[in-house]
């Protein structure tokens, strides 16, 4: 006879109680607003999923969307590989191991809005390094005017931002591989290259997964950099989903429509990376087929 | 397959070495011939790791010299050397399949694939793989892992030797024993040369032809287990080869005899000519299996009075424990009637007793 004693559920009383007020309240919050129209404080009517169905029919939205899956399919393709190969490069040990580690890793301390100020005189054409040589180079370069630069700029403030992490995460990775693997490598007569193959990139799975899953969804959510770089500008070519979000929730005081829409946002981040570490986990152990 | 030759070949981990604490390889010239199954045997940290990665190319030694085939080869890289290595823990490479992880080496140097297929399907079936070629190498137990990491090694039938670094420790027993069985068949089939660092006594002496002890840095005996059971050139080899290991002496030369706790051994033409001159530390050494038990002193001549400390019985003998003066001995006797605590004598027998000065073997 087995005895069940349910006090124990006690015991999980105190996280219950922090997740509550962290994360189940608020959302709760959201959908509540998300099936109301808030005329006042004190007059709502409940209006059911029609803000879901105005918001998903919102061609705003749809661009919004577009970039910025256009925007973290970029980040990954160039940061990945970027950061890869700054890891390969670095120093396996001693005070250059501790320099570079030191250097690359700067980037990451400086503060969302910081990184968005520095770019934003950075790129100036009459004072900024970047903006002033670009400029005498010959070519218009404007981030506030022209949409393509504005992108470039964006897209290299984000890369020169985050792929210091990426470079870090592998970097550990590299570090964790056992000699005995070089060694072995070696003695079978393995090319740089193969030892890459082989050896090192498979070793970096568990800590590419991890890069990929971060710069993903750190990017899918992107706000501070380019609000203070360019203010979604010009037009709206750089305005990414949370920009998009806070102009209808603080802009407009759209709560309704900006509810549904958080919801939405959250399910697409959550679908993705769900997509994503299934499949990377299916590719690392290789029961794919 | 090629005879390796070190000449003069030291290594030292810091730069100018001045003593020999300085080195973790005393200097050393040795021929390993081709074709033989050697094993290198010695506790650890006694140097033989760094002995075999420095002829693998692993490490550039600091002194001497490394030859393949009476070819220079100690700048040359591991992989310009063509020599193979299995380490103590498996190494695999996770996404290939056990059959690419065989074919490995030999694509890397540039075999056609048919040929290389004839290849790793005779090694695999010498070693038990054959119906795990087309799985992921990343999935197998530990044991599989290793025997493709032995396979790696064996799979190349050109290479100057290939060398193992205490390859089995993580094996489970039963199948180490038959994984040793298997190496000494492949080694009689492949007419690799091989050598083969081991810790352990008893997987050295059944693997190898020869077996080169080490202690220190330093290589003490080289010969079959035979010589090291019955002639061990160093006091460290009769004590590390056996169970238990030799019995060794402390003692003083006077009068033509050997002394010890104020009895006397007469000594034997030879080791009176060889122990003469000798200055240092002399060392009596007996192994336990050539003591015997007599009842009698007879002459007295090769007989010592020793009090019987402790007898236990293990079966197939008794293992006897004495105390002879300061020191104890030990023997295993097929009978022994005597109880702790009284006095017996024990011989000696002239022709298994050996002397060493300052630990090296003079008689």
């Amino acid at each position: 006879m087995k005895t069940y004693n349910n006090r124990a559920w006690f015991l999980i009383l105190p996280v219950l109680l922090c997740v509550a007020f962290s994360a189940i309240l608020p959302l709760m919050t959201v959908v509540n607003y998300s099936v109301q129209d808030i005329l006042s404080p004190t007059q709502s009517v409940f209006v059911g999923t029609e803000w879901f169905k105005t918001v998903m029919r919102d061609a705003d939205l749809h661009g919004a969307l577009g970039r910025q899956l256009v925007f973290s399919l970029a980040v990954l393709i160039v940061q990945i590989p970027l950061g890869i190969l700054i890891a390969l490069c670095m120093p396996a040990g001693g005070w250059r191991a501790s320099l570079a580690l030191v250097l690359i890793a700067l980037p990451l301390l400086i503060p969302w809005n910081v990184v968005g100020t520095i770019w934003q005189i950075f790129g100036r054409g009459d004072i900024g390094l970047m903006g002033y040589t670009l400029n005498s180079l010959g070519m218009n370069y404007n981030y506030n005017g022209n949409s393509f630069d504005a992108w470039m700029t964006v897209l290299v403030m984000d890369i020169w931002h985050w792929t210091p992490l990426v470079a870090l995460l592998c970097y550990a990775g590299l570090r964790a591989i056992p000699d005995a693997y070089y060694q072995a490598a070696r003695i079978d007569g393995a090319s740089r290259f193969a030892v890459f193959r082989f050896i090192q990139l498979p070793k970096m799975r568990n800590v590419l997964m991890i890069a990929v899953l971060l710069r993903f969804m750190d990017s899918f959510m992107i706000y501070t950099e380019p609000f203070v770089l360019t203010g979604g500008g010009p037009g709206n070519a750089t305005t990414f989903l949370s920009q998009y979000l806070t102009q209808k929730a603080v802009g407009q005081f759209d709560l309704g429509p900006a509810a549904a829409f958080s919801l939405i946002y959250f399910l697409i981040i959550l679908l993705f990376c769900f997509v994503l570490y299934t499949w990377m986990q299916r590719v690392g152990t290789g029961d794919a087929t | 397959m090629a005879r390796i030759d070190l000449i003069d070949l030291g290594h030292a981990y810091r730069p100018n070495p001045a003593t020999p604490g300085d080195y973790a390889l005393q200097p050393m010239t040795k021929t390993w011939d081709d074709g033989g199954a050697y094993a290198l045997l010695g506790p650890s940290g006694c140097g033989k790791t760094t002995l075999l990665n420095i002829i693998s190319g692993l490490v550039k030694p600091s002194h001497g010299r490394v030859l393949f085939d009476g070819k220079d080869v100690t700048t040359l890289p591991t992989e310009a050397r063509n020599i193979a290595q299995v380490f103590q823990f498996p190494v695999i490479y996770d996404t290939m399949t056990v059959y690419d992880n065989l074919a490995f080496p030999l694509r890397n140097r540039g075999w056609k694939e048919r040929e290389a297929r004839v290849r790793v399907e005779q090694v695999a079936a010498m070693l038990e793989l054959s119906g795990d070629l087309k799985h992921r190498a990343s999935g197998l137990s530990v044991d599989a892992k290793q025997k493709i990491s032995l396979g790696r090694g064996l799979v190349r039938p050109d290479v100057a030797a290939v060398l193992f670094d205490e390859p089995l420790t993580v094996i489970d027993p039963h199948l180490k024993w038959l994984l040793r069985r298997k190496l000494k068949e492949i080694h009689h089939e492949l007419k690799l040369s091989l050598i083969y660092v081991t810790h352990d006594q008893v997987e050295a002496l059944t693997f190898a032809d020869q077996v080169v002890v080490m202690t220190q840095g330093e290589v003490v005996q080289t010969g079959s287990a035979q010589a090291l059971f019955e002639e061990p050139a160093h006091t460290f080899v009769g004590y590390f080869i056996g169970n238990p290991g030799m019995n060794l002496l402390p003692c003083t030369v006077r009068d033509g005899a050997a002394w010890i706790g104020g009895h006397a051994l007469a000594l034997s033409g030879a080791a009176k000519a060889a122990l003469a001159g000798a200055a240092g530390n002399v060392t009596l050494g007996v192994r336990p299996e050539f003591v015997e038990c007599v009842a009698d002193a007879g002459t007295g001549a090769d007989t010592v009075p020793a009090t019987v400390l402790l007898v236990r019985n293990m079966g197939t003998h008794f293992l006897a424990e004495f105390r002879l003066g300061e020191q104890r001995v030990a023997a295993k006797l097929r009978t022994i009637d005597a109880a702790a605590g009284s006095t017996v004598h024990l011989r000696f027998p002239q022709q298994r007793t050996l002397y060493y000065v300052n630990d090296h073997r003079v008689a």
